[in-house]
C-alpha cells in the first residue's frame, strides 16, 4: 500500500499536534502522533509497511503486524477523510479533489 | 469560530505562535473606495521573491491560516505564483478581493489551489449605489457574475457588506442577494481612519441611530433584548483578560514588508526586507508592549460598564493617540446597542460642554512695566 498527501489540504504543526483541514474549511482534523507520522511520510512513493518499520515501530515499541494492521486501518480513515490518497501502486502527485463536505470536526 | 479553532487559538497562543497572519500583497486598486483607508499608490512593493521567502518563513514560524489582501490581489500579475507557493506551504488560505478580475478560468484555478475561501466586498445590492460607492461603473455586476463563476466551483464566498451613510438602508438587499447566490454573509458598521491618521473619511460612518435600528434587527443580530442588554461591569477575569488576538495570535505584514499587530493598528514593530519574520515576533518592543495590555490597565475603559461586553479595537485605540485608551466608535457602537454611554463618551460631552467656556488667557507679559503681577491664572474659566 503506498500513501499520499491530499493536495487540498492545509496542514501545521502546533506544539505536538498536527493540524489539518480541508482546502473547503469543511473540516478540521488534529491528529495524533501516529496519524502525524503517516501524514508526515505519505510521498506517495514509500509503501506504507516501510514508513511503519522505519517510523511507527521504532518510536511505539510495537510489534510490526500490529502496527501494520494499525497504520492500514488508520490510514483507510485518513482516505475517507480526504486527507490522504490510498493505492497499492505509487501514488504520483495528484490534481486537485473537488470541494468536501458539510462543516465538521474530527479528532483522529 | 468553530470549537476546535477556538481550542487551537488558545493553544497557539500559550504557544506563543502566530496562528494566523494577514498579507496584503499591494495597496493598488481597480476601484476607488470612498471609504478605503489606503494610499493606492505603490511606495515599492515586494518582489515575488521577497514575498517567496516571507512565506517560506512564516510557515516555519506557524502561521497557519494566511489571508493575502490588498489593494486588489489580482492587479498583481504574479498572484497566482504567489498562491502555488503558499499553497505548497500548506497554509490554510483565505482571499479578499472586489473578484471584478475573477473569471472562470481563475475560479477554477483557485479551486484547483484550495483556497478556503474568498471574501467579496459588496456594498449594495443596487448598482447605483455600490458603483457610487467603488467609483467604477458596473462593478456591482462583474463581481456578481464573479461570484457565480466561484460557486459554480463549489468555493465558499463571503459577501462582506461595509456599512456607511451611502448604503445604510442596503443590507437586507445584499443578504438576500447573498442567499440567492449561495454565498455567506458579513456585516461590518465600522468605517477606519486612513493608514496615515486622516480621519476625515470617518464622517461616512453610520449615525448612531442607524445604528441603533441595526443593532434591534433580529434577522441579523438573533435576540434584540439579549443583544441590547444592559452590561454587566468587568470581573476580576475581566480585567486579566486580552483585549483582542492582534500581536498574540496574529498579525500583519504590509506590501512594503512592515509589520503591524493587525491591519488596523499601524504600530510598526519592524520590517521583513530587513529581519526575518520570526525576529520580529518574538523580539519586537513594540510587540511585547501590545502583549504586555490587559483590560485593567485601559484608561477608562477598565472603569466603564462595557468593559468586558465591548467591541474596542485597540488599534483604532491607537490610532486615536492610545493604545491603552478607548476606541471611541466602539464606545458609539456600545451605547447605540444599550443605551448606556460609556465612560469615554461622558468624558468627551463634559469637555465638550466645558469648552463652550471663555478661557481667559495669561496676560503677556509688558517690558518695563509693573502689571506683570496681574497675571490671571491660567487655568481660570468664566462663563
Amino acid at each position: 500500500m503506498y500513501i499520499a498527501r491530499s493536495p487540498r489540504i492545509a496542514a501545521r504543526m502546533l506544539g505536538e499536534e498536527m493540524l489539518v483541514m480541508s482546502g473547503q474549511g469543511s473540516t478540521l482534523f488534529t491528529l495524533n502522533p501516529t496519524a502525524t507520522i503517516l501524514w508526515q511520510a505519505a510521498d506517495g512513493a514509500t509503501p506504507l509497511d516501510e514508513i511503519v518499520d522505519r517510523r511507527i515501530c521504532s518510536a511505539f515499541e510495537v510489534q510490526p503486524e500490529e502496527a501494520q494492521r494499525d497504520a492500514e486501518a488508520l490510514a483507510q480513515d485518513l482516505a475517507r477523510h480526504g486527507i490522504l490518497l490510498v493505492s497499492e501502486q505509487p501514488i504520483p502527485a495528484q490534481p486537485p479533489a473537488k470541494p468536501g463536505a458539510p462543516v465538521q470536526e474530527r479528532r483522529l | 469560530m468553530s470549537v476546535l479553532m477556538q481550542e487551537m487559538s488558545e493553544r497557539a497562543l500559550r504557544l506563543g505562535v502566530p496562528f494566523s497572519a494577514q498579507l496584503d500583497l499591494t495597496y493598488r486598486c481597480n476601484e476607488q473606495c470612498i471609504h478605503c483607508y489606503l494610499d493606492h499608490d505603490d511606495h515599492g512593493e515586494m518582489t515575488t521573491a521577497e514575498i517567496k521567502n516571507l512565506l517560506k518563513e512564516m510557515a516555519e514560524a506557524g502561521v497557519f491560516i494566511l489571508t493575502l489582501s490588498g489593494g486588489e490581489i489580482f492587479l498583481r500579475k504574479d498572484f497566482f505564483e504567489i498562491l502555488e507557493c503558499a499553497r505548497a506551504l500548506t497554509f490554510c488560505i483565505k482571499l479578499k478581493t472586489n473578484a471584478v478580475l475573477i473569471r472562470e478560468a481563475q475560479a477554477a484555478r483557485l479551486r484547483d489551489l484550495g483556497v478556503e475561501s474568498i471574501q467579496v466586498s459588496i456594498y449594495s445590492h443596487r448598482p447605483e449605489v455600490h458603483d457610487a460607492i467603488t467609483k467604477v461603473k458596473g462593478s456591482l455586476r462583474r463581481s456578481i457574475n464573479a461570484i457565480r463563476f466561484l460557486k459554480s466551483q463549489g468555493l465558499k464566498v463571503i459577501m462582506a457588506n461595509v456599512l456607511m451613510t451611502g448604503n445604510m438602508q442596503d443590507y437586507h438587499g445584499v443578504r438576500t442577494l447573498a442567499e440567492e447566490l449561495g454565498a455567506e454573509y458579513t456585516l461590518d458598521p465600522t468605517i477606519t481612519p486612513m493608514m496615515d491618521g486622516d480621519r476625515t473619511v470617518l464622517d461616512l460612518n453610520a449615525g448612531e441611530s442607524a445604528l441603533r435600528e441595526l443593532f434591534r434587527d433580529e434577522a441579523f443580530v438573533g435576540n434584540a433584548d439579549e443583544f441590547c442588554a444592559p452590561p454587566l461591569p468587568p470581573d476580576e477575569n475581566s480585567m486579566s483578560s486580552l483585549p483582542c488576538s492582534a500581536g498574540h495570535t496574529a498579525c500583519y505584514v504590509s506590501p512594503y514588508g512592515e509589520f503591524y499587530p493587525c491591519v488596523q493598528f499601524p504600530l510598526s514593530c519592524g520590517n521583513v526586507r530587513q529581519q526575518r519574520f520570526i525576529d520580529i515576533w518574538r523580539d519586537s518592543e513594540q510587540l511585547k508592549e501590545v502583549r504586555s495590555i490587559r483590560l485593567r490597565d485601559l484608561s477608562g475603559c477598565s472603569q466603564c460598564t462595557h468593559g468586558s461586553t465591548c467591541t474596542r479595537c485597540p488599534g483604532l485605540a491607537f490610532m486615536e493617540g492610545n493604545m491603552r485608551g478607548p476606541s471611541t466608535a466602539d464606545c458609539e457602537k456600545s451605547f447605540a446597542r444599550t443605551g448606556i454611554p460609556s465612560v469615554n463618551l461622558l468624558a468627551k460631552k463634559e469637555k465638550k460642554s466645558s469648552s463652550r467656556l471663555v478661557q481667559i488667557q495669561v496676560v503677556p507679559e509688558i517690558t518695563g512695566s509693573r502689571l506683570s503681577g496681574m497675571a490671571v491664572p491660567a487655568n481660570a474659566i468664566a462663563s
